[in-house]
């Protein structure tokens, strides 16, 4: 077994940290009170190498490994989960199901722009049809040659901004010859009419990351659009939450690993009864059970990533670093803002932040019940 | 223009430094090591200098394998070239044996460098000897805590922070500058640039390659004793009205403190 990170991946690991305490740092709190999606930032990101890390180098991407993306996505959610989602959702999301399904048209065409400029969503959920994605009701007709899509999908990162280009719909195409419903996939760009998209507010969590309803209202899309074959959609919706799935459980990992910090450091600097409250047993303990478990968690999560890198199956252990990470995210948080006491409470002190923007790893890309069900799926109960 | 910028392997500023008594060093276990900052400020002014007005940004390191980390980082930031002078002394905190070294790597495998820029110290030893020792050994004019730094032909115009002022001093090329904070912000590796990194070679110069022997370096200097930074004292408060708690204040900084 070999622990060591390559050269390059230190080197990445220390400069996203860099990055990420001086461009976002700053600003995260404002960008969090004011509910604002930052496009300097995002751009900064697009011209770090942020978007596409895994997509090779001939069309634009960084061609760097599984667990250098995830370095990433940890560094960045240590600072700020928000910055940490969108590209979290540009890559998994976004330039992933494009690479790996799209034709060399659709390739040339996308993933350029996608890789320095633009992003692009991932339409899977819809108001009915959330954990249950086999409910997707919104539908794709054949009209004189062409698709006509109607519906709409909700709670979807990356898809409102003024730089979005469009997103992945995932629609019913009608019935497979077994009779089971049959899904396909269209790469839908934003300007196309009877197509709006709508960033949705008042978020408790992830504030300043795009979250967005879309409507499609007889949008048509032609057989060039469709993401690989008819019929393919729900395999590949499926295929790209098993990778994005690692991404979130790398935002529970950076998220908690932050909120720890933050604690481990208050925890010194406050005096209580005469003395730092990190001297009181009760309280060191709480920080030694918060640094046991953040470790373990990273652990399991390289671990995934080392079984992807290497070519294994990894959807079971994909599920459990995001169920792992997610609910250790919980805790060190909740412990977090245990030992900070009132102030805790209080926006103006980190800790709130992290409390928040941890209940959405929970819920996001497959529920903690989700995960939990392809888990013992896998053990074959 | 050839810019040579010269690199050193430290611990990082944040880390907690334990000593080991018996022989002398820090404990290397458990730290994270990562490039002197003052050198990340050479390193950025290169690439600046580089692509204004052309030329070729080569990284010089001198220490074990274990520098390839921080020579791949300048790779990554933009230096065209990196070379690894090996010497498995580890930290001896002799200025002297490393300015031999890189004086004698630069007249024998660097040809005709312009200007030969370094940290104006590293953290850690900080002794901010080593960049005029090698001017003195090249016969180079040297300035050193460069703020600001202009280069024009085969002049150089650098402005060098002194106590309380700045100080503006001409000099002629080849020469050697060393950064002080302030001379410019380093800009980040770029994920890119880690990738095109990792294709390149870093080449390694032994002793033997430099035409050099143990002796020739013989130690100038040895670590005697090393001790932690003693704990600091507590400070003290002084509490009671205002006009009565500056009339102790005062009489604080002048008798006991000996300030004013």
């Amino acid at each position: 077994m070999d622990f060591s990170f390559s050269d390059e991946q230190q080197i990445l690991k220390q400069t996203v940290r860099e990055f990420a305490e001086k461009e976002i740092l700053p600003v995260r709190q404002e960008l969090d009170e004011k509910e604002e999606f930052s496009y300097e930032i995002t751009q900064k990101m697009f011209d770090m190498g942020f978007f596409g890390i895994v997509i090779p180098e001939e069309y634009g991407g960084m061609g760097m490994d599984y667990l250098s993306y995830i370095l990433v996505v940890e560094e960045l959610a240590r600072v700020d989960g928000c910055q940490a989602a969108t590209i979290a959702a540009g890559n998994s999301l976004g330039t992933a199901p494009v690479y790996y399904y799209g034709n060399e048209k659709q390739r040339k065409e996308f993933l350029p722009q996608l890789l320095s400029s633009k992003l692009w969503g991932f339409g899977l959920t819809e108001p009915n049809a959330g954990s249950d994605a086999g409910g997707t009701q919104t539908t794709a007709t054949q009209k004189d040659g062409k698709w006509v899509l109607n519906g709409s999908k909700i709670f979807i990162t990356n898809a409102s901004t003024n730089i979005t280009l469009g997103s992945t719909i995932q629609t019913l195409t009608g019935k497979r010859k077994d009779g089971k419903k049959e899904y396909t996939c269209f790469l839908v760009k934003q300007d196309r009419p009877g197509y709006k998209a709508v960033p949705m507010h008042k978020k408790m969590t992830w504030r300043s990351s795009n979250t967005s309803e879309i409507y499609l209202d007889d949008v048509e899309v032609s057989d060039e659009d469709m993401l690989g074959k008819r019929g393919e959609g729900f395999h590949q919706m499926l295929e790209s939450l098993d990778n994005g799935r690692l991404a979130i459980a790398a935002m529970g990992v950076g998220g908690a690993q932050g909120a720890f910090e933050a604690a481990f450091k208050y925890s010194q600097e406050r005096n209580q009864f005469g003395r730092p409250i990190s001297k009181f047993q009760v309280n060191s303990f709480k920080l030694a059970d918060m640094a046991t478990e953040i470790e373990a968690a990273r652990n399991l999560l390289y671990k995934a990533c080392w079984l992807r890198d290497n070519g294994k199956p990894f959807s079971k252990e994909a599920a459990m670093s995001k169920l792992y990470a997610s609910e250790v995210m919980k805790k060190v948080t909740h412990e977090a803002v245990q030992l900070y006491g009132g102030y805790g409470l209080m926006e103006e002190y980190p800790v709130a932040k992290f409390y928040r923007d941890q209940r959405l790893l929970e819920i996001g890309e497959g529920t903690s019940e989700i995960q939990r069900m392809v888990i013992q799926r896998k053990l074959e109960l | 223009m050839n810019i040579l910028v010269f690199v050193k392997r430290v611990p990082d500023t944040e880390s907690k430094i334990r000593i080991d008594q018996q022989s002398n060093s820090i404990i290397k276990e458990g730290l994270n090591f990562i490039i002197s900052p003052y050198d990340e400020y050479a390193m950025e002014e290169a690439l600046r200098l580089k692509e204004a007005q052309g030329g070729k940004v080569t990284a010089v390191s001198v220490g074990t394998k274990e520098n390839q980390v921080i020579l791949k980082k300048c790779l990554a930031m933009g230096a065209d070239e990196a070379t690894l002078i090996k010497d498995d002394a580890g930290e001896t905190y002799d200025s002297l044996r490393v300015a031999k070294l890189l004086a004698q790597a630069v007249k024998q495998k660097f040809t005709e460098p312009h200007l030969l820029l370094f940290g104006k110290q590293s953290v850690g030893a900080d002794n901010a000897q080593v960049p005029s020792m090698v001017a003195e050994l090249l016969g180079m004019p040297q300035a050193n805590v460069v703020t600001k730094l202009e280069i024009e032909g085969n002049k150089g115009t650098a402005y060098r922070e002194i106590e309380g002022a700045s100080e503006k001093v001409s000099f002629s090329l080849p020469a050697v500058v060393s950064a002080q904070k302030g001379l410019n912000e380093p800009r980040y590796e770029t994920l890119k640039g880690i990738m095109m990194a990792k294709r390149k070679q870093i080449p390694e110069l032994s002793l033997q390659d430099l035409g050099m022997k143990e002796e020739d370096l013989s130690p100038q200097l040895e670590v005697v004793r090393m001790d932690a930074p003693p704990p600091r004292k507590a400070g003290k408060v002084v509490e009671d009205e205002p006009p009565q708690a500056a009339k102790k204040l005062v009489e604080f900084l002048c008798q006991e403190a000996k300030i004013i």
